[in-house]
């Protein structure tokens, strides 16, 4: 047994979500760190609740009623640690995501160096950038303290200067915000965190100290300017995100005491995992996490040496849902769904969802809509993630997505899904994936929890990831090739352990799937046709040990990008046929 | 599983917190009696700020302009009043560019907030002051029927009830509008077309409520000086049939509309509410209730949505919908006789 498995504790961990609480119980069986059972509820952070522990105590008593193990005493407070009679938990870990988006301010000098960073750096938290100011603003500085003002921040981000360098510049763009922030009556004053040079930390506390809800420093992200480092801004950010919740949210100040501090952004918590799975299991490939939640979509890429968080709060399927509308079309919208539905219907749809961001699909054109809505999102987050990932990357085209091993997703909109085959298509669509990689599910959405219980017990995330309690989805095989309709440009064998073979003829716009059940490996050959690339260079083929899952070995013959057929009745067509391949309906 | 509840309720007694945005003065006082349009709170806001770089004007240090501005915070500066003036024999000055008030000195320089506009507060429903929250609002009391909505324009009226909507999913247009009508809260089902709104605003009535609203008449319904309530959401849905039954049977009364902003997180909703003489207290309202076999509920998405039932039965375990997703649920025996599954989740409790 692992030396530095404390006595075998268990570990609750709870998920306080935008439309959903979720409580997942972790514990030792048979010597190893297990995901025993999870609960789940609506969240209450909205009224009429107002306070996310009504949603945390509905999660855990419904867990309790799973694990046959009482967790909460009888004044409904959490039993910790466990006791002789069974019941409570070792420990509690906390993400949280539900409340409103962060209003931020970023603060920095030049556009294409410091406000990029600092653009950058808001994305790893849940915010939206209500303002800007840099060098390059002409505006006077008492427009900028009106605009700050109208802006009504919950967080100014600063960055600029390498250290030692510009500090003059800074001053001078920090006093419209520190003005602004004197203004503003002493409750709705901004958090501030300063990332920029290392320098000026007492000058910036002179400036700001006594006008800002909060002070933060974090080392600089951008000491040179050739080199970005935001991970220690992160992880300052993450500790600011939860504080700001405490103030917006009630009952966060509660489930940081019960769980002794233990408590992170669920975006950040994914990210930390991400980056502790790159680290130990990373190839030449990135890892890439994809969470399509009604708080956000998150993608969180773990490369060699560097990882990228992107928190996308316009890309929420909750209450944000309508401002989907500022970044695509209805019909861009509607290009994935597989039923035939009018632009009105559809944007209907999206106003009224938004009205209930908790609301779940119970009929088929209603799913219909939620899953091209969330194709559309991820599509979009994805694209916007890509700017950020970094160059020299192993892709198979610079254009397209770089190539990843494994893909792992999880939020609402996937775990919605009522088959795998439906997730897996929502990712392929959206992510358009190349090369060969793996498709793994995280339906109890475990991810980000194991990123915060890594903080308790570093061998239970490897530990359960190691367990099977993740879908492996299967093995998917997407070939970069451009050929017309119907022309064959891959010819795959799988051979199985017993020596069986399987082989199958992908053909240009079609999805193939050979079966190979989860636990199952087997050796995949590959003979490219037409000029097609699976990572082996164009034409090239090759073999390659492949692992099962629920579909087991899925073959993407639809070309990259993705180009559906303008022709309405003709996509929807083919939408059905790659859905029925896949195992829909 | 707890229910969030939709009120929909004849007579209830109905308490409101409120609030100016910023500190400022209560007028109100406790026991006073008010109407919906009543001010109970008021504050000067100012819209805009002028910075003067004092020192820099004055080609002096920032410590000696401190020495130099003849005014301190919280004072009144006229317009072109002398902030400050330098020395020597023809010495530089700085002066005030409009009227305002000092909200900072120091460092050489002096921040002017300008453009004071007067905020009011309104009592936003008619009833009784009950307490008085310092520099900031007012609790207030009523007792009437409450029919609250999905989405408002942020307007306040009040007026005499005109029912122009002869069954829940009437169109109102323009054409239906006559002079007779100003100055009346008209209850109406389906909003379309930019005319009606705008023909609404012409004669000007006191208040719409709607059954849904096209989303592209959004901006145009929040530009509206009066207030506009929807009771059930967006695109071409009918009024439930607890608000039409409630609302259309009210006819002719004074009712208020206060079409507050919608806010998932404060609990603010846009409501109607109708005052009604008591003998004794009603009960006061229920925010959330158990989902339990009985309870009248209101459909939230398809199938169905929009429509009225009751609770027949809460499914065991988790039920496998049209969707093909699974979920806890109920079954719900809808107003018109039909017995649809739907998920708790989509349910809001009518009451």
């Amino acid at each position: 047994m692992p030396s530095s498995l404390v006595d075998g504790n268990s570990l609750l961990a709870v998920d306080v979500g935008a439309a959903n609480t979720r409580a997942v119980f972790f514990d030792v069986v048979e010597g190893e760190y297990r995901f025993v059972a999870s609960g789940s509820a609506p969240s209450t952070a909205e009224a009429p609740f107002k306070d996310v522990i009504e949603g945390v105590r509905a999660a855990i008593s419904n867990l309790q009623a799973v694990l046959g193990r009482s967790l909460l005493d009888g004044s409904r407070d959490l039993i910790t640690p466990s006791q002789p009679n069974g019941s409570g938990a070792d420990a509690l870990v906390v993400t949280l995501s539900a409340g409103p988006t962060i209003r931020t301010v970023i603060v920095g000098l030049l556009k294409d160096v410091s406000l990029e960073s600092a653009r950058r750096l808001s994305e790893s938290t849940y915010s939206r950038v209500v303002e800007t100011i840099g060098l390059n603003d002409r505006r006077k500085p008492d427009q900028q303290i009106d605009s700050i003002l109208r802006a009504r921040p919950d967080l100014v981000v600063i960055t600029g200067g390498t250290d030692g360098g510009a500090s003059r510049s800074i001053k001078k763009l920090l006093e419209p915000v520190g003005l602004a922030s004197f203004l503003l009556p002493e409750e709705k004053r901004p958090a501030v965190l300063f990332a920029g040079n290392q320098k000026m930390e007492e000058a910036i506390k002179e400036l700001l100290k006594s006008q800002t809800a909060s002070l933060h420093f974090s080392p600089n992200v951008r000491p040179s300017l050739e080199t970005e480092d935001l991970e220690p801004a992160q992880r300052e950010l993450a500790r600011m995100f939860v504080n700001i919740r405490k103030r917006q949210v009630k009952g966060v100040e509660l489930l940081d005491l019960w769980s002794g501090g233990h408590i992170l952004p669920t975006g950040y918590a994914t990210g930390r995992m991400v980056r502790f799975l790159a680290k130990v299991y990373g190839t030449n490939k990135g890892i890439l996490s994809v969470d399509v939640g009604a708080s956000a979509t998150v993608i969180s890429a773990g490369f060699k040496g560097k990882s990228t968080l992107n928190i996308y709060p316009q890309f929420g399927l909750g209450e944000n849902l309508t401002g989907l509308l500022n970044y695509t079309t209805l019909e861009d919208i509607l290009r994935w769904s597989v039923l035939d539905i009018s632009a009105g219907v559809l944007r209907d749809y999206l106003y009224q969802k938004s009205l209930y961001p908790s609301a779940i699909s119970a009929t088929k054109e209603d799913l219909a809509m939620s899953q091209a809505v969330a194709r559309q999102a991820l599509y979009l987050a994805m694209q916007s993630a890509r700017r950020d990932f970094p160059r020299n990357i192993a892709s198979i085209k610079p254009t397209l997505a770089p190539l990843f091993e494994p893909i792992l997703a999880g939020g609402g909109a996937l775990s919605d899904a009522s088959r795998p085959g439906q997730s897996l298509l929502l990712l392929l669509d959206s992510l358009q994936p190349v090369g060969v990689t793996t498709v793994i599910l995280d339906q109890n959405n475990l991810l980000p929890l194991l990123g915060a219980a890594a903080s308790q017990n570093n061998i239970l995330p490897v530990q359960v990831l190691e367990s099977g309690a993740f879908l492996s989805v299967g093995t998917v095989v997407s070939p970069v090739v451009s050929a017309s309709y119907g022309t064959p440009v891959l010819r795959a064998k799988l051979t199985y352990s017993n020596g069986a073979e399987a082989r199958v003829d992908l053909k240009y716009g079609s999805i193939e799937a050979l079966p190979l059940a989860s636990g199952e490996t087997g050796s995949l050959s590959l003979q490219c046709l037409h000029g097609a690339d699976v990572g082996f260079g164009p034409g090239r083929g090759g073999s390659i040990p492949v692992s099962g899952g629920a579909l087991g070995v899925v073959f993407d013959g639809r070309g990259r990008p993705l180009d559906l057929p303008a022709d309405g009745v003709r996509r929807r067509e083919l939408i059905k046929k790659w859905i029925w391949t896949l195992g829909g309906e | 599983m707890q229910a969030p509840v939709n009120h929909i309720i004849g007579l209830t007694s109905i308490v409101r917190e409120r609030q100016l945005p910023i500190s400022g003065t209560v007028i109100a006082r406790v026991g006073q009696k008010v109407s919906s349009g009543d001010v109970v709170a008021e504050t000067n806001l100012a819209r805009e700020h002028v910075l003067l770089d004092v020192a820099r004007a004055l080609r002096v240090s920032p410590t000696v302009a401190d020495s130099l501005v003849k005014f301190k915070l919280h004072d009144r500066i006229a317009a072109s009043a002398e902030i400050a003036v330098g020395k020597g024999l023809f010495p530089r000055s700085v002066r005030a560019p409009r009227e305002g008030r000092v909200v900072a000195v120091g460092g050489g320089q002096v921040l002017m907030e300008v453009g004071e506009t007067k905020m009011e507060l309104r009592a936003g429903i008619p009833g009784t002051i009950i307490e008085l929250l310092p520099n900031r609002g007012v609790v207030i009391q009523t007792a009437g029927a409450l029919i609250q909505g999905v989405w408002g324009n942020g307007r306040v009226d009040s007026g005499l009830l005109m029912n122009l909507a002869e069954k829940p999913d009437s169109i109102l247009t323009a054409s239906r509008l006559d002079v007779s009508m100003r100055g009346t809260v008209i209850l109406a089902g389906i909003v379309k077309d930019a005319d009606a709104l705008q023909a609404a605003a012409d004669l000007p009535v006191r208040g719409l409520i709607l059954s849904s609203l096209y989303p592209s008449l959004l901006q145009l319904a929040r530009e509206m000086r009066y207030p506009i309530m929807v009771t059930d959401g967006f695109g071409p849905l009918p009024m439930n049939s607890a608000a039409y039954k409630l609302l259309s049977t009210n006819a002719k009364r004074d009712v208020t509309v206060n079409a507050e902003v919608y806010d998932r997180y404060t609990g603010a909703r846009p409501e109607v509410i109708i005052p009604l003489p008591i003998a004794s207290d009603p009960p006061p309202l229920r925010e959330v209730e158990t989902f339990a076999p009985g309870l009248q509920v209101r459909m939230r998405r398809p199938p169905a949505l929009g429509m009225i039932g009751s609770i027949v039965l809460l499914k065991p375990g988790l039920t496998t919908l049209p969707s093909g997703l699974r979920a806890f649920a109920a079954e719900v025996k809808l107003e018109n006789g039909e017995t649809v599954v739907a998920p708790l989740v989509n349910l809001e409790v009518v009451g």
